[in-house]
C-alpha cells in the first residue's frame, strides 16, 4: 500500500479514500480520487461548483456507494457496512449540510436535543444542561426557543453545528459552511471550526470554494477539479503551486484549463441556425 | 411514422414508470410495517401524530357530518312521506351514514385535508434535506417520521368516520324531528331496531379502516417519493388527493359488493 503523500503514519489516518470512482448514470463524477485525512486535523477540500465535493462527502457518510475503490473511516470499510453498522458509525460522525437541514417543526433547543434523545437515555435535567452547553458553544443559548424559520442564514448554520456536536462525534464534515454568509459570520464559523477541532479534537473536513477563508483554518488542503485531485499540500504549498489548474482556481481566473463555457457546438453556427433549437 | 413510434415509446415509458412506482410503494409499505414494531416502545410518537391529524380534520369532519345528516333528513323525509313511512327516517339516515356516507365522505375529506398535508410535510422535509440529515444522524426516518404518521392515519380514520356518522344522525334528527315533525320516539326506536351491529356497524368500520390504510399509505408514499423540489412536492400533493379519492371510490364499490354478497 502506498504511504499517504501527506506523510501521515497509517493509524494516523482517520478517513482513507483510495482510487474512488463514482458515476451518475453514464456520467462519471469522480474519476479516481485518493485522499488520506489525518486524525485531529482540519482538511480542506476545494473545487469549483459541480466538481463532486458534496458527492464525495456523501460517499464518506455512506449514503452513496462508490463504483470502485475503497473508503475507510477509522479502519472500517464504509461501502460494505450493513445498515445497522452504518448507523453505529454515523453516531460518531456528523455531516453539516449545505442548507443546514434543521428540523423546521422543532425549536432550536429541540433540534439540538434530537440526536441526544434518539441515541441516549439522559434524564431531562442533564439533557437540558448538555443542550445549553452546546448552544453556548455556538453563541445561541439565548435563541433556544426560536424556530428555525426565525433564524438568519448564519444563525442556522451555527445551530446546525450545535446539533452536529451534540453527540461529540470524532469527525465533522462541513459542506460549504461559508456560502452566503457575510464576512463577520464567515469569520465566526471559521473560528468555531478551528476551536471545535482544538478543544474537542474533532477531525474536520471542510468542503468549500471560499479559498481565503478555508486556507486560513485548514492544516491540509486538496484541490479537486474534473473528478480528480488537482493538487494537495498545506494551504501555503497549494497557494504557491505552479500548476496551471491550481493557479486558475486560487486566483479566480475566469478562463484557463477549466473552460468558461459549458461544452457546446461552434458559437457562430449555433447563432446562424434558425429553424431548430 | 416516427411520431407513432415516439408516442408508442412514450406510452411504454409511462407504463413502466407506473409499474416501478407500484413496486416502490409496496417495498415502502413493507419497510413501514417493519418499522412500526419499533413504535410499540415509542407510542408517544404515534399519539402525537393522531393528535395532529385530529386537529387538522376534526372541525371539517364535524361540520360536513352535520350538513350531510341534515340533507339526508330532508331528502329522506321527502321520499318516505310519499309512502307514509316517515317514521323510518331515523333508520334511513343512520344506515346511509354508517354503511356508506360516513366512511366514504370522511375518507375523501381526510385525503383532501390530512393526506395532502402529510404529503406536503414529508415532501418538504425531503426537499430541505431534513430526512437525509436524520439518516446522517443515524436515525431512520421511516421509523421516526413515516411510520408514526402511517399508524396515526390508521387509527384516526375509523374514529373520524364514527364521529361523522354520529353527528350526521344528530343532523338528521335536527331536520326530521325538529323541523319536519317526525315523532322522536319513532325516529330512535326504528333506528335501534333496524341497524344491525355486524352487518352495518362492523362493515362500516371495516370500510373506514381500509380507506384509512389506503389514504395514509398513498399520502406518506407520495411525500417520501416526491421529487425534492417545490414543484415536485406540489405535484405529489396533487397526486395524493387524486389517487386517494379514486382508490376510495373504487374500493368502496368492491367492498360493498363483497359485503352484500350480491356479485
Ligand atoms: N441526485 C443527483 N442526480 C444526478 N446527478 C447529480 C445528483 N446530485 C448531483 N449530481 C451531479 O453530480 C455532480 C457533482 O455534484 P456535487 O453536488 O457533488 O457538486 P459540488 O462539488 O458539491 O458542487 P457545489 O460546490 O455547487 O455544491 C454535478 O454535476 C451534479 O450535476
Ligand atoms: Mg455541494
Amino acid at each position: 500500500m502506498n504511504q499517504p503523500r501527506n506523510g501521515a503514519a497509517k493509524d494516523d489516518v482517520l478517513v482513507d479514500i483510495r482510487d474512488v470512482q463514482f458515476a451518475r448514470g453514464d456520467r462519471p463524477i469522480l474519476k479516481g480520487v485518493t485522499m488520506a485525512i489525518r486524525r485531529g486535523s482540519v482538511t480542506a477540500i476545494m473545487g469549483g461548483s459541480g466538481c463532486g465535493k458534496t458527492t464525495l462527502l456523501n460517499l464518506i457518510g455512506g449514503s452513496l456507494k462508490p463504483d470502485s475503490g475503497a473508503i475507510l473511516v477509522d479502519g472500517i470499510s464504509v461501502p460494505d457496512l450493513s445498515t445497522n453498522d452504518l448507523f453505529e458509525l454515523r453516531k460518531r460522525m456528523a455531516l453539516l449540510f449545505q442548507t443546514g437541514a434543521l428540523f423546521t417543526d422543532l425549536s432550536l433547543f429541540e433540534n439540538v436535543a434530537f440526536p441526544i434523545r434518539e441515541h441516549t437515555r439522559l434524564p431531562e435535567p442533564i439533557l437540558r444542561k448538555v443542550v445549553l452547553m452546546k448552544l453556548e458553544t455556538v453563541g445561541l443559548r439565548g435563541a433556544r426557543d426560536l424556530m428555525p424559520s426565525e433564524l438568519s442564514g448564519g444563525m442556522a448554520r451555527r445551530a446546525a453545528l450545535a446539533r452536529a456536536i451534540a453527540l461529540e462525534p470524532m469527525m465533522i464534515m462541513y459542506d460549504e459552511p461559508f456560502t452566503g454568509l457575510d464576512p463577520i459570520s464567515k469569520g465566526v464559523i471559521g473560528k468555531l471550526i478551528r476551536e471545535l477541532n482544538q478543544s474537542l479534537g474533532i477531525t474536520s473536513i471542510v468542503v468549500s470554494h471560499d479559498v481565503a477563508e478555508t486556507c486560513l483554518i485548514s492544516d491540509y488542503a486538496y484541490l479537486m477539479g474534473d473528478g480528480r485531485i488537482m493538487g494537495e499540500g498545506t494551504p501555503a504549498e497549494v497557494q504557491r503551486s505552479g500548476s496551471e489548474h491550481v493557479r486558475q482556481f486560487m486566483d479566480g481566473l475566469p478562463d484557463g484549463p477549466v473552460p468558461y463555457q459549458y461544452p457546446a457546438e461552434a458559437y457562430l453556427e449555433d447563432l446562424t441556425r434558425w429553424n431548430k433549437h | 411514422m416516427e411520431q407513432a413510434l415516439n408516442s408508442l415509446a412514450n406510452l411504454g415509458r409511462i407504463f413502466l414508470d407506473a409499474i416501478g412506482r407500484l413496486g416502490r410503494a409496496a417495498l415502502f409499505l413493507f419497510e413501514v410495517v417493519r418499522a412500526a414494531r419499533v413504535l410499540v416502545r415509542r407510542h408517544f410518537l404515534v399519539i402525537q401524530q393522531v393528535y395532529a391529524v385530529g386537529v387538522l380534520t376534526l372541525l371539517i369532519i364535524l361540520v360536513s357530518g352535520l350538513f350531510v345528516g341534515m340533507v339526508l333528513g330532508l331528502q329522506g323525509y321527502n321520499t318516505l312521506v310519499r309512502f307514509g313511512a316517515e317514521e323510518s327516517l331515523g333508520l334511513v339516515v343512520a344506515l346511509s351514514l354508517v354503511r356508506e356516507l360516513g366512511p366514504v365522505v370522511t375518507a375523501l375529506l381526510f385525503a383532501g385535508r390530512a393526506g395532502s398535508a402529510l404529503t406536503a410535510e414529508i415532501g418538504l422535509m425531503k426537499a430541505t434535506e431534513q430526512l437525509a440529515g436524520m439518516e446522517m444522524m443515524a436515525v431512520n426516518p421511516i421509523v421516526r417520521v413515516i411510520a408514526p404518521r402511517f399508524l396515526a392515519g390508521l387509527v384516526a380514520m375509523p374514529l373520524l368516520a364514527a364521529l361523522f356518522s354520529a353527528i350526521g344522525v344528530l343532523g338528521g334528527h335536527l331536520v326530521g324531528v325538529g323541523l319536519l315533525g317526525v315523532d322522536a320516539g319513532a325516529f330512535w326506536s326504528q333506528m335501534q331496531d333496524g341497524v344491525d351491529f355486524n352487518d352495518d356497524i362492523v362493515n362500516g368500520v371495516i370500510k373506514s379502516a381500509v380507506f384509512g390504510f389506503i389514504c395514509t399509505w398513498i399520502a406518506v408514499f407520495e411525500g417520501y417519493d416526491a421529487v425534492p423540489t417545490s414543484e415536485g412536492v406540489a405535484r405529489a400533493t396533487n397526486r395524493t388527493v387524486v389517487y386517494s379519492s379514486l382508490s376510495v371510490l373504487t374500493l368502496d364499490f368492491i367492498l360493498t359488493s363483497l359485503m352484500l354478497g350480491e356479485i
